[in-house]
């Protein structure tokens, strides 16, 4: 039997993206080495939010938001606890404040509803925001998922849509006329959708692309539940810090701050002065995080591509290969960004532009 | 404290205080971390400051430890919490192992990091209790943890007392507790007398621990316990508080209705394997040893370069073997720091190593009395909390089960089982028998990825006073 397409990786991008295609009537076998959203999908801040976005990333990741928190329409019943509320991105110095000034303007423009507030307005939107802000960005709409639940939310519409799931299927490589090596044997397919991840270099190297993809081990923090200290998503001007207080009491504290690992490895140790940088911002711009308990701090591997855009589009070259993902803040854009590449490979016009990799390819051979 | 250690041991029980006196004798430079104020564990604990207990057979033996570590000059610091493990393999890619480093707070709550050239884990075992309707009224609770009532408190759980679960613990904690002169409602044991009867072999190495076990039993007699063998508790009962349980032959039958006002249960000792988990190193399933335990050479080597485990926490062995393998292993640390020759090593080795064979069979029957039994686990009543910090039943747990949840991480998304407090260390047990009945054993469910930090830490104590400046905020990312 040859399958209409297979998707490699099922992280978000790639769930989405065979759901998509399923739906439209491929017969879709999705495989992914580990269990369904274990990387990535599984264990990143599930934040929803604008002020972290990349400008050129705000049209999708604002028709993102809209999907997760209407997940269960869409998805047969699946969600992730999608919850809306207000974010606030802080400045706590002059410096700080000019940035975010300026990247409030910049995102604004791209159609986030982003104004500048003074910290007595912030505050009456966060009480628990630190009186030493000096100002603060505001977007009404934000809010923030449990990615714990990604993986058991998308499953059982997959299985409705007909998506032959692989968990623990390890592809070893994939030959030019696409018959797949996996760990359950070889498997045939009209198109391929690369949605690796990380992994995404060493995919495109199956089929002889040079994508280089780095690799950003980003380190997450959880307290114990707590009383009720903060009630929007918060960030800092940088994007390094991330904030929110899910339903059943726990904080939990983001940003980026890298920790130990590699492809290979996985992500393996925080750093100490990560970890302990980590939680100073957060207990800076929420002091009644000084009552709390760590509980558990963990890693996630976000993929980079050279200009930080995202890698979604037709691989060069290679006639019935896609590939997806490279998404900064990723998991916020992602179910939308699965919806437009099943679009492009359905012969549709996708809702907005795909980001076709030939750009990151010209890099690679003028160097 | 900037100098680096040559050997860090985690843990004073009678492995880490054996591990450390021998490695000191011998001039390495060693520091032993305990989160008691004193050293002994929890077998030879030592009673705290300004109480006055009678001594034990167990008390004397852990005296005659802690003086021998006393005299040895090996650095002590007691009291303290250790949160973070790092260094060793966890470095970037392409780099040269680095030192073994040790995040703490210390006595005083304030934090402190160390770094050694080889790590040796002493960290016991913690107790498995498999859950049942009411198991988390107050008034139920551990066998182990009774008996750290009693030596570091003087304390007893209640007046009128069930003990429950499996093993020798069952019986020592019952005598105990009439010794100090609480009514034992009733022992209920896990164990048939076949059982036990099978296990003598194993222990006629060890006339002392058969004299003490026939002394406890005795003494129930005496004072007339009922004792149920090859019987287990079905529920515990009461409005707020413990007021009944409720015992049934294993086989099944009438349910019988003690009155109690405490019930003291333990389902068996399971290896803390938290750090050794945190350095991924490589662990085998073994339910003779109480179940997974790091993956060790006959000298106590993990598969992580410097870093050994000895003890309960290398295997369910018993306390009389875990002296013998902490000197193994910090001889074995010393041979391989180059602080040894290897025919001193040999030499001094090799008594240890017959010492151990020796304790280790006897201590091997009792573990194996006290292992997991899957009947247990299967006779969970849907209704019943399994992860009791997060109020996941068993219900719960098997509607993520039929949701494809695979492997212990996928689970714990799937349910939140094992994300709270305990992370997984009071729930675990039962939430990966579940899963390996579905996955065909518990190699195949795994483990949870060890996570720091190793215990819950409060913030404030880690924040410490700091100016905003001083935050190292990496650069912005792109917009």
């Amino acid at each position: 039997m040859k399958y209409d397409v297979a998707v490699i990786g099922a992280g978000v991008m790639g769930c989405s993206t065979a759901l998509h295609l399923a739906r439209a009537g491929m017969k879709v076998v999705l495989l992914d080495r580990g269990p369904i959203c274990r990387e990535a999908s599984g264990v990143n801040a599930g934040t929803l939010t604008m002020q972290m976005t990349r400008a050129a990333l705000i049209p999708y990741a604002l028709r993102a938001y809209d999907m997760w928190l209407r997940m269960a329409e869409w998805c047969d019943g699946g969600h992730v606890l999608a919850t809306a509320c207000p974010g606030l991105s802080v400045a706590f110095t002059e410096q700080e404040a000019a940035m975010l000034e300026e990247r409030a303007r910049i995102r604004a423009a791209a159609g986030a509803p982003i104004k500048i507030v003074s910290t007595a307005r912030a505050r009456e939107i966060e009480p628990g925001l630190s009186p030493q802000a000096l100002l603060a960005g505001h977007c009404p709409m934000d809010g923030f998922a449990s990615a714990y639940l990604t993986g058991r939310a998308f499953r059982p519409a997959l299985l409705n849509a007909g998506v032959d799931l692989r968990e623990d299927c390890a592809v070893q490589g994939v030959d030019a006329g696409f018959t797949l090596d996996t760990a359950a044997g070889r498997m045939d397919a009209r198109r391929l959708v690369l949605a690796g991840g990380v992994w995404l270099g060493e995919m495109a190297g199956w089929l002889g692309v040079p994508l280089p993809i780095k690799t950003l081990i980003n380190q997450l923090v959880v307290t114990e539940r707590m009383e009720p200290v903060m009630r929007t998503v918060l960030g800092v001007a940088s994007g390094l810090l991330s904030l929110k207080q899910y339903a059943n009491g726990t904080v939990l504290i983001g940003g980026g701050w890298q920790g130990i690992g590699d492809n290979t490895r996985g992500g393996i140790a925080v750093k100490p002065e990560s970890f302990l940088g980590n939680v100073r911002l957060a207990a800076h711009a929420v002091p009644a995080l000084r009552e709390a308990r760590v509980v558990r701090a963990w890693l996630g591997l976000e993929a980079e591509t050279a200009d930080a855009l995202p890698a979604i589009g037709p691989i060069p070259g290679v006639a019935d290969a896609w590939i997806i993902g490279s998404v900064h803040s990723g998991y916020t854009s992602g179910p939308y960004m699965g919806r437009i590449l099943a679009q492009a490979i359905l012969g549709e016009a996708p809702e907005l532009p795909l980001f076709p990799i030939d750009r990151l390819l010209a890099k690679e051979k003028a160097a | 404290m900037t100098a680096i250690w040559d050997i860090a041991v985690l843990g004073a029980g009678p492995a880490g205080m054996a591990a450390a006196t021998e490695a000191a004798q011998r001039g390495a430079k060693v520091v032993l971390l305990e989160e008691s104020p004193a050293p002994g564990g929890q077998v030879y604990r030592a009673p705290p400051p300004g109480f006055v207990m009678p001594a034990d057979a167990d008390r004397r033996a852990g005296d005659g430890l802690r003086a021998a570590l006393a005299a040895s000059g090996a650095a002590q610091r007691l009291g303290v919490r250790i949160w973070g493990v790092g260094g060793g393999p966890l470095v970037p890619a392409g780099e040269a192992p680095a030192p073994f480093r040790l995040d703490g707070l210390d006595a005083e709550g304030r934090p402190f990091d160390l770094t050694a050239r080889a790590l040796l884990l002493c960290t016991g075992t913690q107790e498995r209790i498999i859950p049942f309707p009411g198991w988390t009224l107050p008034g139920v609770m551990g066998l182990a943890a009774a008996t750290i009532l009693f030596k570091a408190q003087g304390m007893l759980p209640g007046r009128r007392v069930v003990v429950a679960g499996a093993g020798p613990l069952l019986y020592a904690v019952a005598a105990k507790l009439l010794k100090h002169g609480a009514a034992v409602a009733a022992v209920v044991d896990l164990a048939s007398h076949g059982e036990w009867l099978r296990a003598l072999p194993a222990l006629s190495a060890r006339p002392d621990l058969l004299a003490r076990g026939a002394a406890w039993r005795a003494q129930l007699l005496l004072k007339g316990v009922p004792v149920h063998a090859g019987a287990r508790i079905t529920a515990a009962e009461g409005d707020a508080v413990l007021e009944a349980v409720r015992v049934q032959k294993l086989q099944g039958g009438p349910e019988r209705r003690i009155e109690a006002d405490s019930l003291c249960i333990g389902h068996g000792l399971v290896p803390a394997i938290e750090a050794s988990r945190a350095f991924r190193a490589r662990h085998r399933y073994e339910p003779g040893l109480g179940g997974w335990v790091p993956a060790l050479d006959a000298e106590f080597r993990s598969t992580v370069p410097g870093l050994l485990v000895a003890g309960d926490g290398a295997g369910l062995r018993g306390a009389a073997a875990a002296p013998a393998s902490g000197r193994i292993a910090a001889l074995a640390a010393l041979r391989d720091l180059g602080l040894m020759s290897s025919a001193t090593h040999a030499v001094a080795s090799a008594p240890h190593r017959r010492d151990f064979a020796q304790a280790a069979r006897a201590g091997g029957a009792m573990a194996a009395m006290m292992a997991l039994r899957p009947a247990l686990v299967a006779a969970i009543p849907p209704e019943t909390l399994v992860c009791r910090c997060e109020g996941v039943t068993r219900a719960a747990i098997d509607a993520a089960l039929d949701e494809g949840a695979l492997s212990m991480n996928q689970l714990k998304q799937f349910s939140r089982c094992g994300m709270g407090p305990c992370q997984g260390r009071l729930c675990g047990e039962a939430a990966a028998e579940l899963l390996a009945r579905r996955v065909g054993g518990r190699e195949a469910a795994g483990f949870a990825t060890g996570r720091l930090p190793l215990r819950p830490v409060p913030m404030d104590a880690l924040l410490g006073e700091f100016d905003y400046a001083d935050i190292p905020v990496p650069a912005a990312a792109p917009i």
